[in-house]
Protein backbone atom coordinates (compact mmCIF):
# COMPACT_ATOMS: atom_id res chain seq x y z
CA UNK A 1 0.00 0.00 0.00
CA UNK A 2 2.53 2.44 0.66
CA UNK A 3 5.20 4.01 -1.70
CA UNK A 4 3.54 3.11 -4.75
CA UNK A 5 4.15 6.86 -6.59
CA UNK A 6 7.97 7.86 -6.73
CA UNK A 7 9.65 7.30 -3.61
CA UNK A 8 11.25 10.68 -3.50
CA UNK A 9 8.27 12.77 -3.70
CA UNK A 10 6.53 13.62 -0.57
CA UNK A 11 2.94 14.42 -2.10
CA UNK A 12 1.57 14.76 -5.57
CA UNK A 13 -1.42 16.67 -6.82
CA UNK A 14 -2.85 15.63 -9.93
CA UNK A 15 -5.37 17.89 -11.80
CA UNK A 16 -6.47 19.66 -8.57
CA UNK A 17 -9.63 21.65 -8.46
CA UNK A 18 -10.57 23.41 -5.42
CA UNK A 19 -14.46 24.85 -5.80
CA UNK A 20 -16.55 26.95 -3.22
CA UNK A 21 -19.94 26.31 -4.70
CA UNK A 22 -19.79 26.58 -8.29
CA UNK A 23 -17.12 28.91 -8.13
CA UNK A 24 -12.80 27.14 -8.51
CA UNK A 25 -11.27 28.70 -6.77
CA UNK A 26 -8.13 27.07 -7.29
CA UNK A 27 -8.16 25.54 -10.91
CA UNK A 28 -5.73 22.63 -12.58
CA UNK A 29 -2.65 21.96 -9.94
CA UNK A 30 -0.35 19.59 -10.97
CA UNK A 31 2.14 19.37 -8.01
CA UNK A 32 5.20 17.35 -7.24
CA UNK A 33 6.01 17.99 -3.70
CA UNK A 34 9.67 16.65 -2.48
CA UNK A 35 10.47 14.58 0.38
CA UNK A 36 12.15 16.65 3.34
CA UNK A 37 12.63 19.99 1.18
CA UNK A 38 10.59 23.14 1.67
CA UNK A 39 8.45 24.38 -1.37
CA UNK A 40 7.09 27.16 -0.81
CA UNK A 41 3.73 28.88 -2.21
CA UNK A 42 3.69 32.41 -3.13
CA UNK A 43 1.56 34.63 -4.61
CA UNK A 44 -0.48 37.82 -4.60
CA UNK A 45 -3.32 38.34 -1.99
CA UNK A 46 -6.59 36.05 -3.07
CA UNK A 47 -4.84 34.15 -5.78
CA UNK A 48 -5.92 30.89 -3.39
CA UNK A 49 -2.77 30.20 -1.48
CA UNK A 50 -4.10 29.13 1.53
CA UNK A 51 -6.91 27.68 -0.34
CA UNK A 52 -4.83 25.23 -1.75
CA UNK A 53 -2.67 24.54 1.48
CA UNK A 54 -5.86 23.58 3.20
CA UNK A 55 -6.74 20.87 0.93
CA UNK A 56 -3.33 19.29 1.48
CA UNK A 57 -5.12 18.10 4.88
CA UNK A 58 -8.56 18.30 4.27
CA UNK A 59 -9.12 21.59 6.51
CA UNK A 60 -10.99 22.70 3.53
CA UNK A 61 -13.84 20.40 4.42
CA UNK A 62 -15.07 22.39 6.98
CA UNK A 63 -15.88 25.30 4.56
CA UNK A 64 -20.01 24.15 3.94
CA UNK A 65 -20.12 23.89 0.14
CA UNK A 66 -16.07 23.16 -1.02
CA UNK A 67 -15.43 20.05 -2.94
CA UNK A 68 -12.55 19.45 -4.59
CA UNK A 69 -12.17 17.13 -8.41
CA UNK A 70 -8.65 15.35 -9.01
CA UNK A 71 -6.10 14.33 -6.72
CA UNK A 72 -4.05 14.25 -4.12
CA UNK A 73 -2.12 11.56 -3.60
CA UNK A 74 0.31 10.85 -0.24
CA UNK A 75 2.42 7.28 -0.35
CA UNK A 76 -0.12 6.29 -3.68
CA UNK A 77 -3.77 6.62 -1.73
CA UNK A 78 -5.90 10.10 -3.07
CA UNK A 79 -6.56 11.83 0.17
CA UNK A 80 -10.02 12.75 -1.59
CA UNK A 81 -10.65 9.07 -2.13
CA UNK A 82 -14.19 7.97 -0.62
CA UNK A 83 -12.87 5.73 1.97
CA UNK A 84 -9.56 7.73 3.18
CA UNK A 85 -11.12 9.21 6.72
CA UNK A 86 -9.95 12.82 6.93
CA UNK A 87 -8.94 12.60 10.65
CA UNK A 88 -6.23 10.41 9.82
CA UNK A 89 -5.20 12.31 7.03
CA UNK A 90 -4.75 15.45 9.62
CA UNK A 91 -2.56 12.94 11.87
CA UNK A 92 -0.10 12.78 8.68
CA UNK A 93 -0.58 15.98 7.92
CA UNK A 94 0.70 18.31 10.31
CA UNK A 95 -0.22 22.25 10.30
CA UNK A 96 0.87 25.24 12.07
CA UNK A 97 -1.81 28.26 11.31
CA UNK A 98 -0.79 32.01 10.72
CA UNK A 99 -1.59 33.27 14.37
CA UNK A 100 -0.56 31.44 16.90
CA UNK A 101 -2.75 28.93 18.62
CA UNK A 102 -2.17 26.84 21.32
CA UNK A 103 -4.51 25.63 23.12
CA UNK A 104 -5.76 27.10 26.84
CA UNK A 105 -3.56 24.69 28.56
CA UNK A 106 -0.46 24.29 29.63
CA UNK A 107 2.33 23.70 27.53
CA UNK A 108 2.79 20.36 29.00
CA UNK A 109 -0.54 19.45 27.93
CA UNK A 110 -0.26 21.46 24.52
CA UNK A 111 2.26 18.40 23.08
CA UNK A 112 0.65 15.65 25.06
CA UNK A 113 -2.65 16.01 23.86
CA UNK A 114 -2.28 15.95 20.32
CA UNK A 115 -0.16 12.55 21.09
CA UNK A 116 -2.66 10.75 23.63
CA UNK A 117 -6.04 11.34 21.16
CA UNK A 118 -3.86 9.69 18.43
CA UNK A 119 -3.20 6.65 20.57
CA UNK A 120 0.70 7.27 21.82
CA UNK A 121 1.62 4.46 24.62
CA UNK A 122 5.35 5.89 25.34
CA UNK A 123 6.97 8.34 27.70
CA UNK A 124 4.78 11.60 27.57
CA UNK A 125 7.62 13.38 29.86
CA UNK A 126 10.21 12.33 26.89
CA UNK A 127 7.91 12.86 23.97
CA UNK A 128 7.01 16.52 25.36
CA UNK A 129 11.34 17.13 26.02
CA UNK A 130 11.76 15.68 22.24
CA UNK A 131 9.44 17.81 20.85
CA UNK A 132 10.12 21.20 22.84
CA UNK A 133 13.70 20.68 21.84
CA UNK A 134 12.63 19.82 18.21
CA UNK A 135 11.32 23.09 18.51
CA UNK A 136 13.97 25.05 19.55
CA UNK A 137 11.73 26.04 22.74
CA UNK A 138 13.03 23.61 25.72
CA UNK A 139 15.41 25.56 27.12
CA UNK A 140 12.72 28.63 27.20
CA UNK A 141 10.12 26.33 28.97
CA UNK A 142 11.17 23.77 30.32
CA UNK A 143 10.93 25.43 34.17
CA UNK A 144 7.60 26.37 33.21
CA UNK A 145 6.33 23.42 31.62
CA UNK A 146 3.04 23.58 33.61
CA UNK A 147 2.09 27.11 33.40
CA UNK A 148 -0.52 28.07 30.32
CA UNK A 149 0.62 27.99 26.90
CA UNK A 150 -0.55 31.94 26.81
CA UNK A 151 2.31 33.10 29.00
CA UNK A 152 4.54 32.78 26.45
CA UNK A 153 5.12 34.85 23.68
CA UNK A 154 4.02 35.37 20.23
CA UNK A 155 6.67 33.46 18.83
CA UNK A 156 7.27 31.11 21.69
CA UNK A 157 3.21 30.12 21.02
CA UNK A 158 4.66 29.82 17.35
CA UNK A 159 6.92 27.44 17.91
CA UNK A 160 4.85 25.18 20.51
CA UNK A 161 2.61 25.01 17.98
CA UNK A 162 5.12 23.41 16.05
CA UNK A 163 6.58 21.31 18.86
CA UNK A 164 2.84 19.99 19.22
CA UNK A 165 2.96 19.30 15.70
CA UNK A 166 6.00 17.38 15.47
CA UNK A 167 4.98 15.48 18.55
CA UNK A 168 2.27 13.47 16.93
CA UNK A 169 5.00 12.92 14.29
CA UNK A 170 3.48 14.03 10.55
CA UNK A 171 5.06 12.98 7.49
CA UNK A 172 4.47 16.61 6.19
CA UNK A 173 4.14 19.73 7.72
CA UNK A 174 1.66 23.23 6.29
CA UNK A 175 2.50 26.51 6.98
CA UNK A 176 0.11 29.06 6.47
CA UNK A 177 2.25 32.21 7.07
CA UNK A 178 3.82 30.73 9.88
CA UNK A 179 5.46 34.02 11.25
CA UNK A 180 3.80 37.15 9.27
CA UNK A 181 1.94 37.74 13.04
CA UNK A 182 5.74 37.58 14.27
CA UNK A 183 8.33 40.22 14.88
CA UNK A 184 11.88 39.88 13.02
CA UNK A 185 13.68 38.18 15.28
CA UNK A 186 10.64 35.52 16.38
CA UNK A 187 10.60 35.23 12.00
CA UNK A 188 13.77 34.88 12.26
CA UNK A 189 14.04 31.47 14.51
CA UNK A 190 10.99 30.07 13.02
CA UNK A 191 13.11 30.15 9.58
CA UNK A 192 15.96 28.81 11.52
CA UNK A 193 13.84 26.30 12.82
CA UNK A 194 12.09 25.28 9.18
CA UNK A 195 15.97 24.82 8.21
CA UNK A 196 16.42 21.59 11.03
CA UNK A 197 12.94 20.28 10.47
CA UNK A 198 13.26 19.60 6.78
CA UNK A 199 15.83 16.88 8.18
CA UNK A 200 12.93 15.21 9.15
CA UNK A 201 9.75 16.44 7.58
CA UNK A 202 8.40 17.98 4.80
CA UNK A 203 7.57 20.98 4.56
CA UNK A 204 4.94 23.43 2.62
CA UNK A 205 4.90 26.83 3.36
CA UNK A 206 2.40 30.01 2.77
CA UNK A 207 4.12 32.81 2.56
CA UNK A 208 3.38 36.68 1.75
CA UNK A 209 6.99 37.42 1.66
CA UNK A 210 9.11 36.86 -1.18
CA UNK A 211 12.09 37.23 0.52
CA UNK A 212 11.22 34.52 3.57
CA UNK A 213 10.72 32.33 0.45
CA UNK A 214 13.63 32.91 -1.04
CA UNK A 215 15.62 32.50 2.01
CA UNK A 216 14.42 29.58 3.71
CA UNK A 217 12.89 27.60 0.97
CA UNK A 218 13.87 24.77 -1.80
CA UNK A 219 11.09 24.72 -4.20
CA UNK A 220 8.71 27.30 -4.78
CA UNK A 221 4.95 27.40 -6.65
CA UNK A 222 4.00 30.91 -8.18
CA UNK A 223 0.05 31.55 -7.72
CA UNK A 224 -1.76 33.94 -9.59
CA UNK A 225 -5.76 34.39 -10.76
CA UNK A 226 -5.77 32.90 -13.87
CA UNK A 227 -5.92 35.24 -17.01
CA UNK A 228 -9.54 34.50 -18.14
CA UNK A 229 -11.13 37.11 -15.31
CA UNK A 230 -12.35 33.50 -13.58
CA UNK A 231 -11.05 34.92 -10.54
CA UNK A 232 -9.53 31.73 -10.34
CA UNK A 233 -6.04 30.84 -9.10
CA UNK A 234 -3.55 28.50 -10.38
CA UNK A 235 0.08 27.50 -9.93
CA UNK A 236 1.37 29.69 -13.21
CA UNK A 237 5.50 28.46 -12.40
CA UNK A 238 6.88 26.04 -10.22
CA UNK A 239 9.97 25.23 -9.81
CA UNK A 240 13.29 25.71 -7.93
CA UNK A 241 13.67 28.41 -5.29
CA UNK A 242 16.10 30.02 -7.26
CA UNK A 243 15.20 29.72 -10.66
CA UNK A 244 12.12 31.49 -9.71
CA UNK A 245 14.00 34.01 -8.19
CA UNK A 246 16.71 34.59 -10.62
CA UNK A 247 15.52 32.76 -14.14
CA UNK A 248 11.50 32.42 -14.17
CA UNK A 249 10.18 31.23 -16.93
CA UNK A 250 6.72 33.29 -16.74
CA UNK A 251 6.68 37.08 -17.39
CA UNK A 252 3.96 37.64 -14.53
CA UNK A 253 6.25 35.47 -12.03
CA UNK A 254 9.36 37.77 -12.64
CA UNK A 255 7.30 40.82 -12.62
CA UNK A 256 5.68 39.53 -9.29
CA UNK A 257 9.25 38.42 -7.71
CA UNK A 258 10.81 42.17 -8.99
CA UNK A 259 8.13 44.24 -7.30
CA UNK A 260 6.78 45.50 -10.66
CA UNK A 261 3.09 43.45 -9.97
CA UNK A 262 0.11 45.02 -10.48
CA UNK B 1 -2.07 69.21 -4.04
CA UNK B 2 -1.62 69.83 -0.75
CA UNK B 3 -2.39 73.31 -0.72
CA UNK B 4 -5.64 72.12 -2.08
CA UNK B 5 -6.39 70.29 0.44
CA UNK B 6 -5.66 72.84 3.48
CA UNK B 7 -8.54 75.21 2.07
CA UNK B 8 -11.42 72.41 1.86
CA UNK B 9 -10.36 71.64 5.39
CA UNK B 10 -10.62 75.48 6.38
CA UNK B 11 -14.19 75.61 4.48
CA UNK B 12 -15.81 72.28 5.57
CA UNK B 13 -14.75 71.90 9.21
CA UNK B 14 -14.70 74.52 12.20
CA UNK B 15 -11.63 76.48 12.38
CA UNK B 16 -9.04 75.02 14.18
CA UNK B 17 -8.92 75.47 18.01
CA UNK B 18 -6.95 73.43 20.78
CA UNK B 19 -8.17 74.77 23.83
CA UNK B 20 -10.47 73.11 26.14
CA UNK B 21 -13.74 72.99 25.04
CA UNK B 22 -17.22 72.28 27.35
CA UNK B 23 -19.30 69.59 25.78
CA UNK B 24 -22.76 69.61 27.37
CA UNK B 25 -23.84 66.50 25.60
CA UNK B 26 -21.07 64.31 26.74
CA UNK B 27 -21.51 65.13 30.62
CA UNK B 28 -25.47 64.97 30.92
CA UNK B 29 -25.00 61.53 28.99
CA UNK B 30 -21.61 60.80 31.92
CA UNK B 31 -23.95 61.61 34.60
CA UNK B 32 -27.01 59.85 33.78
CA UNK B 33 -24.82 56.75 33.21
CA UNK B 34 -23.37 57.25 36.55
CA UNK B 35 -26.65 58.22 38.31
CA UNK B 36 -28.48 54.77 36.75
CA UNK B 37 -25.26 52.86 38.07
CA UNK B 38 -26.06 54.05 41.83
CA UNK B 39 -29.38 54.24 41.53
CA UNK B 40 -29.16 49.78 41.20
CA UNK B 41 -26.31 49.60 43.54
CA UNK B 42 -28.79 52.28 46.02
CA UNK B 43 -32.26 49.82 45.18
CA UNK B 44 -29.60 46.58 46.40
CA UNK B 45 -28.51 48.08 49.38
CA UNK B 46 -31.74 49.29 50.50
CA UNK B 47 -33.21 46.10 50.03
CA UNK B 48 -30.01 44.36 52.40
CA UNK B 49 -31.44 47.23 54.59
CA UNK B 50 -35.00 46.48 54.57
CA UNK B 51 -34.04 42.85 55.06
CA UNK B 52 -31.44 43.13 57.76
CA UNK B 53 -33.53 45.36 60.07
CA UNK B 54 -36.85 43.41 59.77
CA UNK B 55 -34.70 39.84 60.50
CA UNK B 56 -32.84 41.63 63.64
CA UNK B 57 -36.47 42.24 65.58
CA UNK B 58 -36.69 38.22 64.80
CA UNK B 59 -33.27 37.52 66.77
CA UNK B 60 -33.77 40.20 68.89
CA UNK B 61 -36.56 38.02 70.12
CA UNK B 62 -36.03 35.77 73.61
CA UNK B 63 -37.24 33.71 72.36
CA UNK B 64 -35.31 32.88 69.21
CA UNK B 65 -31.33 32.14 69.87
CA UNK B 66 -29.10 31.09 66.75
CA UNK B 67 -28.76 27.58 68.74
CA UNK B 68 -32.35 27.47 68.23
CA UNK B 69 -32.47 28.55 65.06
CA UNK B 70 -29.15 26.97 63.13
CA UNK B 71 -29.21 23.87 65.77
CA UNK B 72 -32.59 22.42 65.64
CA UNK B 73 -34.72 21.06 62.91
CA UNK B 74 -38.21 21.87 62.94
CA UNK B 75 -39.68 25.77 62.09
CA UNK B 76 -43.10 26.61 63.65
CA UNK B 77 -42.63 29.92 64.77
CA UNK B 78 -46.08 30.02 65.86
CA UNK B 79 -45.29 27.47 68.71
CA UNK B 80 -41.47 28.73 69.73
CA UNK B 81 -40.18 26.33 66.96
CA UNK B 82 -37.35 28.33 65.13
CA UNK B 83 -35.12 25.66 63.62
CA UNK B 84 -34.44 26.98 60.05
CA UNK B 85 -32.82 23.77 58.14
CA UNK B 86 -36.16 22.40 57.24
CA UNK B 87 -36.28 25.19 54.95
CA UNK B 88 -32.86 24.93 53.87
CA UNK B 89 -32.88 21.49 53.15
CA UNK B 90 -35.67 21.54 50.83
CA UNK B 91 -34.49 24.42 48.79
CA UNK B 92 -31.11 22.62 48.41
CA UNK B 93 -32.48 19.59 47.24
CA UNK B 94 -34.50 21.11 45.00
CA UNK B 95 -32.14 23.00 43.67
CA UNK B 96 -29.78 20.33 43.60
CA UNK B 97 -32.37 18.27 41.85
CA UNK B 98 -32.72 21.06 39.09
CA UNK B 99 -29.20 21.75 38.12
CA UNK B 100 -28.69 18.02 38.15
CA UNK B 101 -31.43 18.06 35.22
CA UNK B 102 -30.46 21.06 33.80
CA UNK B 103 -26.61 21.24 33.62
CA UNK B 104 -26.18 18.03 31.80
CA UNK B 105 -29.30 18.70 29.37
CA UNK B 106 -28.18 22.32 28.76
CA UNK B 107 -24.74 21.77 28.21
CA UNK B 108 -25.76 18.74 25.94
CA UNK B 109 -27.61 21.22 23.95
CA UNK B 110 -25.18 23.80 23.95
CA UNK B 111 -22.77 21.56 22.45
CA UNK B 112 -25.36 20.43 19.48
CA UNK B 113 -26.44 23.82 18.89
CA UNK B 114 -22.67 25.01 18.60
CA UNK B 115 -20.94 22.34 17.22
CA UNK B 116 -22.77 19.96 15.62
CA UNK B 117 -26.52 21.30 14.32
CA UNK B 118 -26.76 22.44 10.65
CA UNK B 119 -27.65 26.23 10.22
CA UNK B 120 -31.01 25.18 9.80
CA UNK B 121 -31.65 22.43 12.58
CA UNK B 122 -30.16 25.63 14.70
CA UNK B 123 -32.75 28.08 13.20
CA UNK B 124 -35.72 25.79 14.52
CA UNK B 125 -34.22 24.07 17.77
CA UNK B 126 -33.52 27.49 19.13
CA UNK B 127 -36.64 29.15 19.06
CA UNK B 128 -38.42 26.09 20.68
CA UNK B 129 -36.30 26.52 23.58
CA UNK B 130 -37.20 30.15 23.85
CA UNK B 131 -40.84 29.17 23.46
CA UNK B 132 -39.76 26.90 26.70
CA UNK B 133 -38.17 29.69 28.55
CA UNK B 134 -41.48 31.87 28.19
CA UNK B 135 -43.71 29.45 29.97
CA UNK B 136 -44.85 31.45 33.53
CA UNK B 137 -44.06 29.52 36.13
CA UNK B 138 -47.10 28.63 37.41
CA UNK B 139 -47.91 26.22 34.34
CA UNK B 140 -44.51 24.56 34.68
CA UNK B 141 -46.03 24.31 38.91
CA UNK B 142 -49.23 22.49 37.92
CA UNK B 143 -47.28 20.67 34.83
CA UNK B 144 -45.14 19.42 38.50
CA UNK B 145 -48.24 18.52 40.57
CA UNK B 146 -50.02 16.92 37.92
CA UNK B 147 -48.28 15.49 34.91
CA UNK B 148 -44.57 14.80 36.48
CA UNK B 149 -45.75 13.44 40.29
CA UNK B 150 -48.10 10.89 38.46
CA UNK B 151 -45.29 10.00 36.19
CA UNK B 152 -42.92 9.53 39.01
CA UNK B 153 -45.26 7.71 41.08
CA UNK B 154 -45.61 5.52 38.27
CA UNK B 155 -41.86 4.71 37.76
CA UNK B 156 -41.47 4.50 41.54
CA UNK B 157 -44.28 3.37 43.25
CA UNK B 158 -46.88 4.53 45.81
CA UNK B 159 -43.68 6.17 48.23
CA UNK B 160 -43.48 9.00 45.95
CA UNK B 161 -46.32 11.65 47.52
CA UNK B 162 -48.46 13.48 45.84
CA UNK B 163 -46.82 16.74 47.13
CA UNK B 164 -43.06 15.82 46.56
CA UNK B 165 -39.99 17.53 46.13
CA UNK B 166 -38.56 15.37 43.29
CA UNK B 167 -41.10 16.39 40.69
CA UNK B 168 -40.53 20.66 41.46
CA UNK B 169 -37.12 19.80 41.32
CA UNK B 170 -37.14 18.38 37.88
CA UNK B 171 -39.93 20.48 36.57
CA UNK B 172 -37.93 23.20 37.54
CA UNK B 173 -34.89 21.78 36.32
CA UNK B 174 -36.81 21.72 32.76
CA UNK B 175 -37.76 25.52 33.75
CA UNK B 176 -33.74 26.73 33.40
CA UNK B 177 -32.98 24.44 30.91
CA UNK B 178 -33.15 27.11 27.91
CA UNK B 179 -31.30 29.59 30.19
CA UNK B 180 -28.08 27.24 30.74
CA UNK B 181 -28.23 26.13 27.20
CA UNK B 182 -28.48 29.41 25.69
CA UNK B 183 -25.74 31.04 28.15
CA UNK B 184 -23.51 27.81 27.44
CA UNK B 185 -24.06 28.06 23.78
CA UNK B 186 -22.96 31.90 23.33
CA UNK B 187 -19.88 30.70 25.76
CA UNK B 188 -19.16 27.66 22.95
CA UNK B 189 -19.59 30.21 20.27
CA UNK B 190 -17.31 32.37 21.15
CA UNK B 191 -14.27 30.17 21.41
CA UNK B 192 -12.28 31.31 18.36
CA UNK B 193 -12.45 29.13 15.26
CA UNK B 194 -8.59 28.79 15.55
CA UNK B 195 -8.56 26.74 18.15
CA UNK B 196 -10.93 23.97 16.58
CA UNK B 197 -9.11 24.51 13.67
CA UNK B 198 -5.72 23.53 15.76
CA UNK B 199 -7.39 20.81 17.06
CA UNK B 200 -8.53 19.40 13.94
CA UNK B 201 -5.09 19.59 12.52
CA UNK B 202 -3.65 17.57 15.73
CA UNK B 203 -5.88 14.50 13.85
CA UNK B 204 -8.67 15.18 16.59
CA UNK B 205 -12.22 14.16 15.66
CA UNK B 206 -15.16 16.45 16.05
CA UNK B 207 -16.16 15.14 19.74
CA UNK B 208 -12.66 15.08 21.14
CA UNK B 209 -12.50 19.08 19.73
CA UNK B 210 -15.71 19.76 20.89
CA UNK B 211 -15.36 17.95 24.48
CA UNK B 212 -11.65 18.60 25.06
CA UNK B 213 -10.74 21.82 23.54
CA UNK B 214 -13.52 24.30 22.97
CA UNK B 215 -15.51 23.07 26.02
CA UNK B 216 -12.58 23.44 28.63
CA UNK B 217 -12.08 27.23 26.77
CA UNK B 218 -15.45 27.90 27.27
CA UNK B 219 -15.88 27.15 31.04
CA UNK B 220 -16.01 30.68 32.43
CA UNK B 221 -19.06 31.06 30.13
CA UNK B 222 -20.80 28.08 31.28
CA UNK B 223 -20.20 28.55 34.71
CA UNK B 224 -21.42 31.96 34.56
CA UNK B 225 -25.05 30.18 33.12
CA UNK B 226 -24.58 27.76 36.39
CA UNK B 227 -24.31 30.26 38.44
CA UNK B 228 -27.38 32.59 37.14
CA UNK B 229 -29.40 28.58 36.98
CA UNK B 230 -28.39 27.95 41.13
CA UNK B 231 -29.49 31.14 41.47
CA UNK B 232 -33.09 31.02 39.51
CA UNK B 233 -33.75 27.63 40.91
CA UNK B 234 -33.10 28.39 44.75
CA UNK B 235 -35.49 31.58 44.26
CA UNK B 236 -37.99 30.01 42.33
CA UNK B 237 -40.79 30.20 44.61
CA UNK B 238 -44.03 29.04 41.93
CA UNK B 239 -43.50 25.71 41.10
CA UNK B 240 -42.31 24.89 44.65
CA UNK B 241 -45.36 26.45 46.42
CA UNK B 242 -47.74 24.61 43.84
CA UNK B 243 -45.61 21.17 43.60
CA UNK B 244 -43.48 20.78 46.57
CA UNK B 245 -45.32 20.83 49.61
CA UNK B 246 -47.09 22.98 51.97
CA UNK B 247 -45.59 22.49 55.41
CA UNK B 248 -42.16 22.31 56.67
CA UNK B 249 -40.42 19.08 56.78
CA UNK B 250 -36.95 17.86 57.64
CA UNK B 251 -36.14 15.35 54.85
CA UNK B 252 -33.84 14.12 52.74
CA UNK B 253 -35.72 11.51 50.86
CA UNK B 254 -37.05 13.54 47.27
CA UNK B 255 -40.35 12.13 47.16
CA UNK B 256 -41.51 13.11 50.49
CA UNK B 257 -43.25 16.74 50.48
CA UNK B 258 -41.64 19.89 51.92
CA UNK B 259 -41.95 22.90 51.73
CA UNK B 260 -38.65 25.43 50.85
CA UNK B 261 -37.86 28.92 51.61
CA UNK B 262 -39.52 30.49 49.21
CA UNK B 263 -42.66 28.61 49.32
CA UNK B 264 -43.04 29.44 52.84
CA UNK B 265 -42.77 33.00 52.52
CA UNK B 266 -45.08 33.09 49.54
CA UNK B 267 -47.80 30.70 52.06
CA UNK B 268 -47.33 32.68 54.94
CA UNK B 269 -47.07 36.01 53.25
CA UNK B 270 -50.20 34.72 51.44
CA UNK B 271 -52.23 34.70 54.72
CA UNK B 272 -53.09 36.96 57.01
CA UNK B 273 -50.00 38.18 59.10
CA UNK B 274 -49.83 41.04 61.86
CA UNK B 275 -47.48 43.45 61.74
CA UNK B 276 -44.29 42.72 64.39
CA UNK B 277 -45.31 39.24 65.54
CA UNK B 278 -43.10 36.32 65.67
CA UNK B 279 -44.26 34.83 61.99
CA UNK B 280 -44.00 38.28 60.45
CA UNK B 281 -40.55 38.96 61.36
CA UNK B 282 -39.34 35.42 61.06
CA UNK B 283 -40.37 35.99 57.07
CA UNK B 284 -37.36 38.20 56.73
CA UNK B 285 -34.80 36.16 58.77
CA UNK B 286 -35.79 33.28 55.90
CA UNK B 287 -35.42 35.79 53.19
CA UNK B 288 -31.82 37.08 54.94
CA UNK B 289 -31.54 32.87 55.00
CA UNK B 290 -32.24 32.74 51.19
CA UNK B 291 -29.93 35.01 50.16
CA UNK B 292 -26.81 34.27 52.64
CA UNK B 293 -27.52 30.45 50.70
CA UNK B 294 -27.40 32.05 47.10
CA UNK B 295 -24.45 34.16 47.46
CA UNK B 296 -22.69 31.21 49.48
CA UNK B 297 -23.51 29.11 46.56
CA UNK B 298 -22.47 31.82 43.61
CA UNK B 299 -19.12 31.73 45.61
CA UNK B 300 -18.56 28.25 46.04
CA UNK B 301 -19.76 27.83 41.88
CA UNK B 302 -17.38 30.62 41.05
CA UNK B 303 -14.18 29.21 42.90
CA UNK B 304 -15.20 25.80 41.49
CA UNK B 305 -14.87 27.37 37.84
CA UNK B 306 -11.72 29.33 38.68
CA UNK B 307 -10.07 26.14 39.30
CA UNK B 308 -10.76 24.48 36.12
CA UNK B 309 -11.03 27.44 33.78
CA UNK B 310 -9.12 27.75 30.76
CA UNK B 311 -8.38 31.31 29.90
CA UNK B 312 -7.43 31.97 26.11
CA UNK B 313 -6.74 35.42 25.02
Amino acid sequence: MQNIQSPEYAIETKNLFIFYGSFAAVSEVNMKIEKQKITAIIGPSGCGKSTLLRAFNRMNDFVPSSYVTGEILLHGQNLYGKDIDPVEVRRKIGMVFQKPNPFPKSIYENITWGARINGFKGNMDELVEQSLRGAALWDEVKDKLRKSAYELSGGQQQRLCIARTIAIQPDIILMDEPASALDPISTLRIEELMQELKKNYTIIIVTHNMQQAARVSDYTAMMMLEKDGSRSGTVIEFSETKRIFTNPKDKRTEDYVTGRFG
Amino acid sequence: MKQENTIMENQNFRPLDLRKKIRPGESIIQSLLFVSGVLSIFITVAIVYELGKEALLFFNNPDVTFAKFFGTTRWQPGVGLFGIWPLVTSTLITSAIAIFVSLPLGLATALFLSEYASPKARSVLKPILEILAGIPTVVYGYFALLFMTPLLQKIFGEGVEVYNMASAGIVMGIMILPLISSMSEDALSAVPRALREGAYAMGATKFETSLQVVLPAALSGIGAALIIGISRAVGETMIVAVAAGAGPNFTFNPFQAAETMTGHIARISGGDLSYNTIDYTSLFAIALMLFLVTLILNLVSQTIINKFRQRYE
